[in-house]
């Protein structure tokens, strides 16, 4: 009997809820930072001030010991530049990523990453994350350092790609900050940023909560606050009755640090830029034939053992298995995929198959279903990309490899099918994607504007994290590593700022006015819709109003049903426990954050093949006039709209390079 | 067939998202206390296996399974739409197999890398 279905059926009555219900009772969390959001930007936060002296308490609404994107898991490490076998500098890499987003990412950001990545690494390995072949399984691949017995993933010539056996990483970070003291209080919601003086735009001086649990309030009181929250899942595609297996992002990361903020005055950059959704129902994460990512130079065959060649970035086929994990002639180094940005300039693209496989498959080159076939390639890659890789990466340990080689699954004779879909859906080699739909978007690079101690707009406020399903509380960022990264750094930025910084008390009527908003679903007739029917509903406007192509009229009229929404079913919708209280209110975050995308889309009057936005009212193209951030934010609760080159970071007043900055502001 | 019939709602879709060995697990919550979606709520007997509350809210990461210091007690199961996607060839012998299968194959005891 493990099911609630089953339960009730052995004529039980229905339980009670098993946690006491505390709702409206109060606590004041005082400390010098509050972080919210106890993902991997967070606990590496939380671990970097502890150690430079500060007071630090984490809120979060899962449990920090596995929550959060990064907690399931990683296999490779990005930007380790200045590890010893690199032979790719900062600036280069930077200057990569800078190219291939056509400016449009967070050039502080970038370099931070670039230039720390290494050092983060070794910090973790001090942790105890396993990022040495200590066990010499394989020694003598040719992926392989003998020296430090570091292990490189898809350039094996440039070798500033580390593979990592991260699978236990939120675990190791955790029990850091445990050994260090810090202060964690789970299952919390933050659900508003306190402001000076209960005011849009000024100091933020900590948040209030709200326990999933058990419904009990929380006012937090901090000199500095770090926003680490997770990526924006449910605005476009809901539906986690069937793609909550597909997904590398949990129904918590929805969002609410970019409502939190943006209701307080920060400012955002980006919002307008979203992607192509996946449309299919998903396949297991990492868990069908691919040969992308964590698969990467895996050999796909088709249904008569035909191989699909694999072709360099000039479109030369590429003649041997190991020249896949090499740069071609006239490449000085390949990114790596999942670096945080949605096209690449040829020059550092990886080697991939054939992208005209889906014509190929058409006129009978290949014969359907597909094969991942590992036993071509030679014991020491098996092994790497089944056992190290898959068995490490998010959501690979239990969900495949564990599960897989139970169920019989041998990679050494056995050949792992593709899904049978679209042939539009063998464009890419990532096939567990399976298809997109441009109307299911995903936001794509957006988040709050940053200066070069990643500090928002808002004094007080720092923003940190990892782009997971193309949004983090920072802009432009890449993935796991920027999570780190960028946690570590701004711990030290706020440790550093709280030593001076005076306290401030919260004004009582921001507190009183946010209860009354977090309880009122507790109070509406019990026939109200539940938090699936309005979220389903926030995803229709945003799906048809927010689209790929949108134009001055769909965007008000979707920002018009939105309003509507929120004063109608959803301000009558009923939570019956704190759990559906916690839905509830990320739905009307989800609202919150639909505004701001569709402010933004407005702002933006041109197109831009660039940003994946299409105004139908301003059809032009890339207009040069138009390469510009548009920072927006709220005053007084009107939109305010700026301009901003997108090389802010390094004109007035700041310097003009980046590691004339970096050293001005790092801090160390 | 003989037992009494009740007026509820569907089953949940997912129904599962992880499943319990009653015998094997010692109701010990520290699944339930690693969850980040609370898809699981201790039972109102004592040593009892949790109840699967919110399966659809199961984003598959095993972190409950990771977590089980009691090895079979809990397992992980990907819904049946993804299981039946989940298919491999034999290379040799050109035999098919799927996850969730009648009569698997028997395990690959090799475990990961570290």
């Amino acid at each position: 009997m493990t099911t609630w279905y089953e339960y009730i059926q052995r004529n039980a009555p229905v339980p009670e809820w098993p946690y006491p219900i505390r709702y409206g009772e109060e606590t004041e969390i005082i400390s010098d930072i509050l972080i919210i959001g106890g993902g991997i930007a967070g606990c590496h936060a939380a671990i970097s001030a502890t150690r430079r002296g500060a007071n630090v308490v984490v809120a979060e609404r899962g449990m920090t010991k596995r929550s959060g994107s990064g907690g399931a898991g990683v296999d490779h490490w990005h930007a380790a530049c200045t590890n010893p076998c690199s032979k790719v500098t900062p600036m280069e890499y930077t200057q990569g990523i800078i190219d291939c987003a056509r400016g449009y990412t967070c050039g502080p950001a970038r370099y931070i990453e670039t230039t720390e990545s290494w050092d983060t690494l070794l910090d973790l390995e001090k942790m105890g994350v396993q990022i040495r072949d200590v066990k010499d399984e394989f020694k003598g691949a040719d992926f392989r350092d003998e020296k430090t017995r570091l292990m490189f993933a898809y350039d094996y010539k440039n070798r500033h790609i580390i593979r990592v056996w991260g699978y236990n990483i939120k675990v190791c970070l955790h029990n850091e900050m445990k050994r260090l003291g810090v202060k964690t209080y789970d299952r919390v919601m933050v659900t508003s940023l306190l402001t000076e003086g209960g005011k849009q735009g000024t100091r933020v001086i900590g948040a209030t909560g709200v326990n999933t649990r058990t419904g009990e309030f929380y006012v937090f009181r901090a000199k500095a606050t770090i926003l680490s929250t997770g990526g924006g899942s449910r605005l476009w595609a809901f539906g986690p009755e069937y793609f909550g297996a597909g997904t590398m992002i949990d129904l918590n990361c929805c969002s609410n640090g970019n409502a939190i903020a943006w209701k307080a005055g920060a400012e955002f950059v980006m919002m307008e830029q979203t992607a192509a959704g996946r449309a299919s129902f998903g396949y297991v994460p990492y868990g069908v034939a691919n040969a992308n990512n964590t698969w990467y130079g895996t050999p796909i065959v088709d249904a008569n053992g035909k191989e699909v060649p694999w072709i360099d970035v000039f479109g030369r086929e590429i003649k041997t298995k190991k020249a896949r994990f090499m740069p071609t002639k006239g490449q000085k180094f390949m990114l790596g995929a999942g670096v945080g940005v949605s096209t690449y300039v040829d020059e550092f693209r990886l080697n991939d198959l054939v992208p005209d496989l889906p014509e190929r498959i058409q006129k009978g080159e290949f014969v359907l279903p597909l094969y991942a076939d590992l036993t071509r390639l030679t014991e020491l890659e098996r092994r790497v990309i089944f056992g190290m890789m898959v068995g490490n990466e998010g959501k690979t340990r239990i969900p495949v490899y564990e599960m897989y080689t139970r169920a019989g699954f041998n990679p050494d004779k056995d050949m792992l099918q593709a899904p049978v879909m679209l042939l539009e859906g063998y464009k890419s080699s990532n096939f567990w994607s399976g298809i997109t739909d441009p109307t299911l978007r995903v936001l794509d690079g957006g988040g709050l504007l940053v200066d070069w101690d990643l500090r928002t707009s808002l004094e007080g406020l720092y923003a940190a994290g990892g782009s997971s399903l193309g949004n983090s509380p920072i802009f432009g960022v890449g993935c796991h590593n920027s999570a780190h990264i960028t946690g570590r750094y701004t711990g030290r930025k706020a440790a550093a700022y709280v030593r001076t910084a005076s306290e401030v008390l919260a004004d009582r009527r921001q507190i009183e006015a946010e209860k009354a908003r977090v309880y009122a679903p507790l109070t509406q007739h019990k026939n109200g819709i539940g938090w699936k029917e309005a979220n389903y509903a926030i995803a229709k406007v945003m799906q048809d109003y927010c689209s790929k192509h949108k134009n001055e009229n769909t965007l008000k009229l979707g920002m018009r049903l939105l309003k509507e929404l929120n004063e109608t079913e959803l301000s009558s919708a009923y939570a019956s426990n704190p759990h559906e209280l916690g839905r509830l209110l990320e739905c009307f975050s989800l609202v919150r954050t639909g505004e701001l995308v569709m402010q933004a889309s407005l702002a933006r009057k041109a197109s831009s093949a660039m940003m994946d936005f299409y105004r139908l009212d301003y059809p032009e193209v890339d207009s040069p006039e138009w390469r510009k951030f548009l920072p927006i934010r709220l005053e007084n609760d009107k939109v305010k709209v700026r301009e901003l080159p997108l090389d802010y970071h390094l004109r007035p007043p700041y310097a003009p390079t980046y590691e004339e900055n970096y050293k001005l502001h790092c801090g160390q | 067939m003989n037992e009494k019939v009740f007026m509820v709602p569907n089953p949940p879709t997912p129904n599962k998202a992880v499943e319990f060995d009653p015998s094997i697990c010692l109701g010990c919550n520290l699944c339930i206390d690693v969850c980040p979606t609370d898809v699981m709520m201790p039972n109102p007997e004592k040593k009892r296996p949790p109840i699967v509350l919110y399966p659809e809210e199961c984003w598959y990461c095993g972190g409950c399974v990771e977590e089980c210091p009691q090895p079979g007690a809990i397992r992980m199961l990907h819904p049946t739409s993804q299981r039946i996607s989940v298919n491999w060839k034999r290379k040799d012998t050109g035999e098919l197999f799927r996850l969730g299968m009648k009569n698997p194959p028997p395990p690959d005891d090799r475990p990961p890398s570290g």
